[in-house]
């Protein structure tokens, strides 16, 4: 199944991508910036996501809350997201409507510092540290979200710290942050837009050229320091936080190779073989035949720089000790080790890969994303078209170099979280250091 | 920044005409044996999902054995025919099956989803786990394991606990969505293989089940697939399921579930809704878009964009068989809380008292009316529409109609809604936070406020 693609670029040096279908009167508009948390140092964490709050803020043309409205008024969905290495804004719309989301993507990619004012940041900041609390402070292993990454990449690092940002460094950003932050990274020549859906490729781009082309090229952005690293950590990392949970629960996380690589897919395979759905080792082993856990899986952050993480997430049964629960990932870890993946697990995994691509771009939001993804990573949009390929191209071989390389017990992160009462009577209180994340007073 | 600001852009786009849309037209067809089909044929890529609903949900349980409906339908995937659990997985998967099996209040529902080619293989699965499921001791001990496990984490986690609690402090003790629908502890803990068994006996029958096609496969196909493997399933149609009990407490309340020291307050506030049958359904629909169903809503603009106390804030309406509750939901900062509850209260008062604005009716009929060909854009999504229209006995001409139902609510039929089905003066407030930050600034607003710990609020469960 192939998904057709057509690419321009502005003069401005907005690339474009694309990809019409018919099927149903709506369109898809995707746009990613190549920003995100890694682009922050220690001390500003968490301004690329209070960056994206303030981009729903309106614009010269576009007041506080209309964007949102607007949007939702012509009958379309919308959301935007920060990760580690970019942000994306999307919309999908009835396809008379697509020169509206046009305009407004273009808008506030032109012209969004009339519109910030002192008290659309403040709400914004009050509004991102109650998501914190939302998705962190008040949810039991929610701060796995900063202590996994703490954990597992130097600190120098830009993966090392925190997306959402700390309490102290969110009340430090200023309206001066926008304003350069704007101006460095929310250019034209940084962004990707896809449009997916039903349109007239000739019309299209029409709007693009006349919504996008008024906006000038960035200067430059500052690079990111070097992020290669070691294929393994060296040793094996560990940290215990107690927490106001009922149950153990442990993230065991491998430094993995790069998110688009050769290695990558094998490492994407090895991972879906431990722990993508029932017939993985992971939910065989330790929930249906051991029954020392209650949830097992396993998956990758995709990072498509430096080095990217798998991640085995096992939650313990009541009656499971947090010494066996570890001895059972260990185990079972150890196991890959020694009996080696077979070609019959491989297809298993390379088989439901594929229909979950099939059923991913039945949507036209999702095909859009994918579209900016790989123009964004990669500069090439028809990478989407290659994944099924790429991952029938994986071999039996390079799955087991993969475990024999990576799956070693140097290359192993474990971040248990154990029930705060169990901690207190069990163990000494750990050191956090400078894991622990940085508190408002 | 060095570079000034560009040339103003173009004035807002117009729209251009709209292409016109329908809903994937479908067919239904009723088996010998009562069993009912309704398939859409959908040929834009090679997929198909199946979903067999069957008239087992939670409803439709034993007084005595809340859970045993949820138990049994995840049961189904743990062994059938000749196949253990395991081999069962193994075989969906190693064909890229994607199956999933589960109940809510009104049914159960067996999903699947595959590639075209792959779907005769793994229908005859489906049908092995519809018709001869085993349910090994081993596995019924180990999901009612698992379901306990998930009821203890849960007693951690502030919204699910708020929820658990609202359900609670809104319906009497009798009714059986006063618990939640994969039972409370006192109830799994003494589900029994028998129970199961029995359950499965009783509804599990082709006169209960329907099954619905969408995707890559016509009328003909999807009949000579279920002709073969479900024409020769036999059984009476079970008695359908009695009206589901959904009496309320009486009176208004404010509950705090202590957590000491929360950084937030996990609030829910609301009151028994209304059953899905509800002839003002768009008029309840657009009501609540505009209170706090959208992010432009009242409550998410009030809350969050003019005041910050939170992520976001939503209502909703529970659309079940019987009454489901009318929910507001939200998460605030907890030195907030009173000043939360209070605007909610305004918010909710405002709705009842006086007509909404008529770009607040538009904005919620418009985008009701736009959105809807973008709900339907995957096999699933359509399926899952198709199931509705069977659980509610919805006409076939629903989807048809729904634009043109959405478009004639107005502002006069919105608040003849929100005046009938919003009751401020039976509101049940259910606050999981911290007693010491905001009890006492809560009583200022609400009155009386009783605080109860986690443990205190389940043994009264």
């Amino acid at each position: 199944m192939r998904i057709p693609i057509d690419r321009f670029t502005l003069p401005n040096g907005l690339r474009v991508v694309l990809s019409e279908d018919h099927t149903a009167p709506l369109v898809a508009v995707n746009l990613w910036y190549h920003v995100g948390s890694a682009n922050e140092r220690h001390g500003r964490t968490g301004f690329a996501h209070l960056f994206e709050h303030m981009l729903f803020q309106g614009s010269a043309n576009v007041g506080a809350n209309e964007h949102f409205e607007l949007v939702q008024r012509a009958g379309g969905t919308l959301n935007g997201s920060t990760w580690l290495d970019r942000t994306n804004y999307f919309e999908t719309v009835p396809s008379n409507q697509l020169e509206l989301a046009l305009w407004l993507e273009a808008n506030r990619m032109g012209w969004l510092l009339p519109a910030m004012t002192q008290q659309k940041l403040d709400t914004q900041r009050d509004v991102v540290q109650n998501e914190r609390r939302w998705s962190m402070d008040n949810q039991p292993y929610g701060s796995w979200w900063e202590r996994l990454p703490a954990l597992c990449y130097p600190v120098e690092h830009p993966f090392n710290h925190s997306l959402i940002g700390s309490m102290a460094d969110l009340d430090a950003a200023s309206l001066d942050d926008i304003a350069t932050f704007f101006a460095t990274y929310y250019t034209p020549d940084n962004a990707v837009l896809s449009i997916a859906g039903d349109f007239d490729p000739a019309e299209a781009r029409a709007m693009v050229e006349r919504q996008f082309g008024a906006i000038p090229r960035g200067q430059g952005k500052p690079p990111l320091p070097d992020m290669s690293l070691p294929p393994t950590f060296g040793e094996p990392l560990r940290e215990v936080v107690p927490d106001d949970v009922m149950l153990p629960r442990l993230f065991l996380a491998f430094r993995s190779p790069a998110f688009g690589t050769d290695e990558y897919y094998a490492a994407s395979v090895a991972g879906a073989v431990l722990g993508l759905k029932k017939s993985s080792r992971l939910y065989r082993a330790l929930v249906r035949e051991q029954q020392v856990a209650a949830d097992a899986q396993a998956f990758t952050y995709d990072l498509s720089k430096g080095a990217d993480l798998l991640v085995v997430d096992v939650t313990a049964r009541p009656e499971t000790t947090v010494e066996a629960l570890e001895a059972a990932v260990h185990g079972e870890i150890d196991r890959m080790l020694r009996e080696t993946v077979t070609q019959q697990e491989i297809d298993r995994v390379v088989t439901l890969i594929e229909t979950e691509l099939v059923a991913a771009l039945q949507s036209a939001s999702e095909r859009a994303d994918r579209l900016s993804m790989f123009t964004t990573y990669f500069g090439d949009p028809g990478l989407v078209n290659e994944q099924a390929d790429r991952y029938r191209a994986v071999t039996v071989e390079r799955v087991n170099a993969f475990v024999r390389e990576r799956l070693v017990h140097e290359n192993r992160a474990s971040l248990l979280y154990v029930p705060r009462d169990e901690a207190e009577a069990s163990e000494p209180a750990p050191v956090q250091g400078d894991l622990a994340m940085a508190e408002a007073p | 920044m060095s570079t000034g600001q560009p040339p103003m852009p173009a004035e807002r786009p117009q729209p251009t005409a709209p292409r016109s849309y329908h809903f994937p037209r479908f067919e239904r067809a009723t088996l010998h044996n009562g069993l009912r089909l309704v398939v859409a044929p959908v040929s834009k890529l090679p997929l198909v999902t199946v979903l067999a609903i069957v008239d087992a949900g939670a409803v439709a349980e034993p007084a005595d054995k809340q859970g045993v409906a949820v138990l049994t339908a995840q049961l189904l995937l743990e062994g059938a025919g000749q196949l253990d659990g395991a081999a069962l997985a193994d075989r969906f998967e190693r064909i890229g099956a994607s199956v999933d099996s589960s109940a809510d209040w009104d049914v159960a529902a067996v999903s699947l989803t595959a590639l075209t080619a792959q779907l005769p293989e793994a229908l005859a699965l489906v049908r092995d786990l519809l018709r001869t499921p085993t349910f090994p001791e081993r596995e019924v001990s180990r999901l009612r394991e698992e379901r306990l496990a998930e009821l203890l984490q849960q007693r951690a986690e502030p919204g699910t606990l708020a929820d658990e609690q609202f359900s609670c402090a809104v319906y009497a003790p009798t009714a059986r969505y006063a618990a939640p629908v994969s039972g409370d502890v006192a109830s799994v803990r003494g589900l029994q293989r028998d129970d199961v068994l029995a359950f499965y006996q009783e509804r599990f029958h082709p006169g209960a089940t329907t099954i619905v096609f969408a995707g890559d496969v016509t009328m003909t196909q999807a009949r000579a697939l279920a002709d073969s493997l479900f024409g020769d399933w036999t059984g009476a149609r079970p008695p359908a399921s009695a009206a589901p009990v959904d009496t309320a407490q009486p009176g208004a309340l404010t509950r705090i579930i202590a957590k000491v020291d929360a950084p937030q307050s996990e609030l829910r506030l609301g009151h028994l809704g209304i059953p899905r049958s509800a002839p003002d359904y768009f008029d309840a629909v657009v009501m609540n878009a505009v209170l706090g169903g959208l992010f432009s809503s009242r409550i998410n603009l009030n809350l969050r964009e003019a005041h910050g106390y939170t992520y976001g804030a939503f209502s909703s309406f529970d659309w079940r068989r019987g009454r489901g509750p009318f929910t507001v939901s939200t998460a605030v900062k907890s030195d907030v809380t009173a000043e939360a509850v209070k605007e909610i209260l305004l918010e909710i008062d405002r709705m009842r008292r006086e007509e909404i604005d008529e770009t607040e009716l538009t904005l919620a009929t418009s985008y009701l009316d736009g959105v809807f060909p973008i709900r339907y854009e995957t096999t699933s999504a359509i399926a899952a529409a198709l199931a509705n229209l069977v659980i509610h006995e919805l006409p076939g001409d629903y989807y048809d109609r729904y634009r043109e139902r959405v478009r004639a609510v107005t502002t006069a039929g919105v608040l003849r809604a929100a005046q009938a089905h919003l009751h401020p003066d039976a509101l049940r407030i259910v606050i999981v936070g911290d007693p010491a930050t905001i009890a006492e600034p809560l009583r200022a607003v609400v009155g009386a406020v009783e605080v109860v710990t986690p443990d205190v609020a389940e043994a009264a469960r």
